[in-house]
């Protein structure tokens, strides 16, 4: 590593701890710790929210599946950008604020609490934060560590400890103030170097046309083929495998959309799409951003600067992700991105690596480690909040100082995901497929009751309870039961009744989120419906300034 | 995009237009909605007049 790439991590190391230190400073209140004292700038509302959105899976595991799968993915982008970032913040962020405000909650749970005077909802949605987040921060965790240990050529455990000591850091010192504020920077970085790649990309392959031309013939020359061959004459799990199995779930080249209702179709539009694209809606580490600022003014203003960052991750990847097959093809004796790379995971590092200049690789690195340093410190932080503020301080019989509880809570969280970390580098299936899960779980058991508590006042509390409940049942249900890849990866439908889903055919492609949310605002209205409507003195106190 | 079929342009251009509009709405709404910022200060105002009508 020469002379310049120390200096540049050096600069790197400090302006964080000076953001930390900043946040620090700034953090005078248990207001200020837990929701940046909502006085947020815009800017970094903006930033803090879409870098912790984006991991670093969402730049490398989606970049490999638009390598493999292709350009439906834009779909996603769609939905990240209209649901996740337009209706979110022009819809439910004032209505989020406001409310937050007037019943003065400093976290999702605590805000789902209050506005349904339970309880038992708070403690309810800490424990499935607790449950669920630290698998979900694990993933994140083990990614960012990989990639360190890669490029440094040290060690996985030493590559771990210090990047978790230097996240502990600033986030048990600044708050959530630390956080956005070092969000914010990463969030510059990711942007640059998805910028410069998409250029990089562009410019190696010719030109717009030419990349796509070149890409259209790349899958008629590697993957048509392959239709001649059967699945056994194939390697399981190997590139030509993959491009197989993506022909028959219905796909017909990166550039086109699987066959409507195709396994493929399904799989894209129901998971990947719905899942993600809604499932952000109900996210307790993005919800919670909403009530760091002070008016509308700051969001109306976050919208334009979301709006440009979102695209400029998830469609600059998934746009790059599908021509690299055309860049390996042409500079790889004739191969596509997976029988160059091997798998879908390694297509991105070795795009990166083998196309790019040396400088850019070690920007791009920067990338993915402010990816997942931005999102495990808003996990940390989320998590650090539902043991203190939602757990402890709710079953505590005395007043206690959120602050100082909050710290505790980060440390115990941020030791349970280190420890997991090192007990599981390689990752089981569990803490792979945890995005997922975690993003399905959130929508099916928070966002009825969420949505539903800011905007119908006839909702009740029995009705947000059953609503949380079935939400979770079904879910988990289908997660652990049904769904084709989370149910087989999982093992205890295997393990429990001999077969990888209780169901066949289509529907085990369907997403988890597509069945269980449904039926849990269905539960939401009927049960809010048959039960008597809350006091109006408590609905005045939610909804009257 | 003409390399693009129906369903995949159909995503390519709902991506550009969605971003547009968040483009747009930022900045037609730049200024407003900080009525809050102004009732806050009136409210803080209000207190302090009460503060000195109370030690007059």
């Amino acid at each position: 590593m020469g002379a310049l790439e120390n200096i540049i991590i050096i600069i790197y190391l400090a302006l964080v701890g000076y953001l930390g230190f900043l946040g620090y400073k700034q953090t005078k209140s248990t207001t200020d710790y837990l929701i940046a004292g909502r006085d947020t700038h815009p800017f970094i509302m903006a930033l803090s929210y879409g870098a912790t959105f984006i991991s670093t899976a969402a730049i490398v595991g989606f970049g490999g599946v638009a390598a493999w799968l292709g350009q439906s993915l834009l779909w996603l982008t769609f939905f990240n950008i209209f649901v996740g970032i337009f209706v979110a913040f022009v819809f439910l962020g004032n209505p989020t604020r406001k409310m937050g405000y007037r019943l003065n909650a400093h976290t999702f749970p605590e805000f789902l609490g209050k506005r349904f005077d339970s309880k038992f909802i708070q403690l309810f949605g800490a424990v499935i934060i607790l449950l669920f987040m630290p698998l979900y921060a694990t993933a994140v965790l083990i990614g960012g560590t990989h990639f360190i240990s890669l490029y440094f050529s040290v060690d996985y455990s030493s590559a771990l400890f210090v990047f978790s000591i230097i996240i502990t850091a600033y986030v048990i010192a600044g708050g959530l103030k630390g956080v956005m504020l070092t969000d914010a920077l990463q969030g510059t970085i990711m942007f640059v170097a998805m910028v410069i790649l998409l250029f990089f990309t562009f410019d190696s392959l010719g030109g717009v046309g030419a990349a796509y031309e070149k890409l259209e013939n790349v899958w008629a020359q590697t993957v048509l083929p392959l239709s001649e061959m059967s699945m056994k004459e194939l390697k399981p799990g190997g590139p030509d495998f993959m491009m197989k199995l993506s022909m028959l779930w219905g796909f017909n080249g990166w550039s086109e959309m699987p066959v409507f209702m195709s396994n493929g179709w399904l799989f894209v539009i129901t998971t990947i799409t719905l899942g993600v694209g809604i499932g952000v809606l109900a996210q307790p580490q993005l919800v919670v951003r909403f009530m760091t600022v002070k008016s509308k003014q700051e969001l109306n203003r976050a919208v334009l600067i979301g709006g440009i960052f979102i695209i400029s991750m998830t469609g600059f990847i998934f746009i790059v992700g599908a021509l690299t097959n055309a860049w390996f093809f042409e500079f790889n004796e004739g191969k596509n991105a997976l029988q160059s790379a091997g798998s879908v995971g390694k297509v991105i590092p070795h795009f990166i690596n083998e196309a790019m200049p040396k400088w850019f690789s070690f920007i791009f690195l920067f990338a993915l480690i402010s990816a997942a340093m931005s999102t495990l410190s808003s996990q940390f932080h989320t998590m650090g909040t539902a043991v203190g503020r939602d757990l402890i301080e709710q079953i505590a019989s005395k007043e206690l100082n959120s602050t100082r509880v909050t710290r505790v809570g980060i440390v115990v969280m941020i030791s349970f995901a280190v420890a997991l970390a090192y007990a599981f580098d390689q990752q089981p299936a569990i803490i792979a497929r945890s995005t997922a899960i975690f993003f399905a779980l959130c929508a099916a058991i928070f966002l009825p009751s969420f949505v539903g508590g800011l905007f119908w006042k006839r909702m009740t509390t029995k009705g947000a309870i059953a609503s949380m409940i079935v939400g979770l049942v079904v879910s988990s249900f289908w997660l652990l039961f049904v769904h084709f890849k989370e149910a087989k990866e999982l093992g205890l439908c295997k393990a429990i009744f001999g077969t990888n889903s209780l169901l066949s055919g289509k529907i085990i492609f369907v997403d988890a989120l597509i069945i269980a949310l449904p039926l849990s605002i269905l539960t939401a209205i009927i049960v809010s419906l048959m039960t008597k409507p809350m006091s109006e003195e408590h609905l005045d106190r939610c909804f009257k300034d | 995009m003409e390399h693009f079929d129906f369903g995949v342009s159909m995503a390519f251009w709902l991506t550009i237009l969605s971003t547009l509009l968040c483009i747009y709405y930022g900045a037609v709404n730049w200024n407003k909605g900080s009525e809050d910022k102004v009732d806050k200060k009136v409210k803080e105002w209000a207190n302090l007049e009460d503060k000195i009508d109370e030690e007059l």
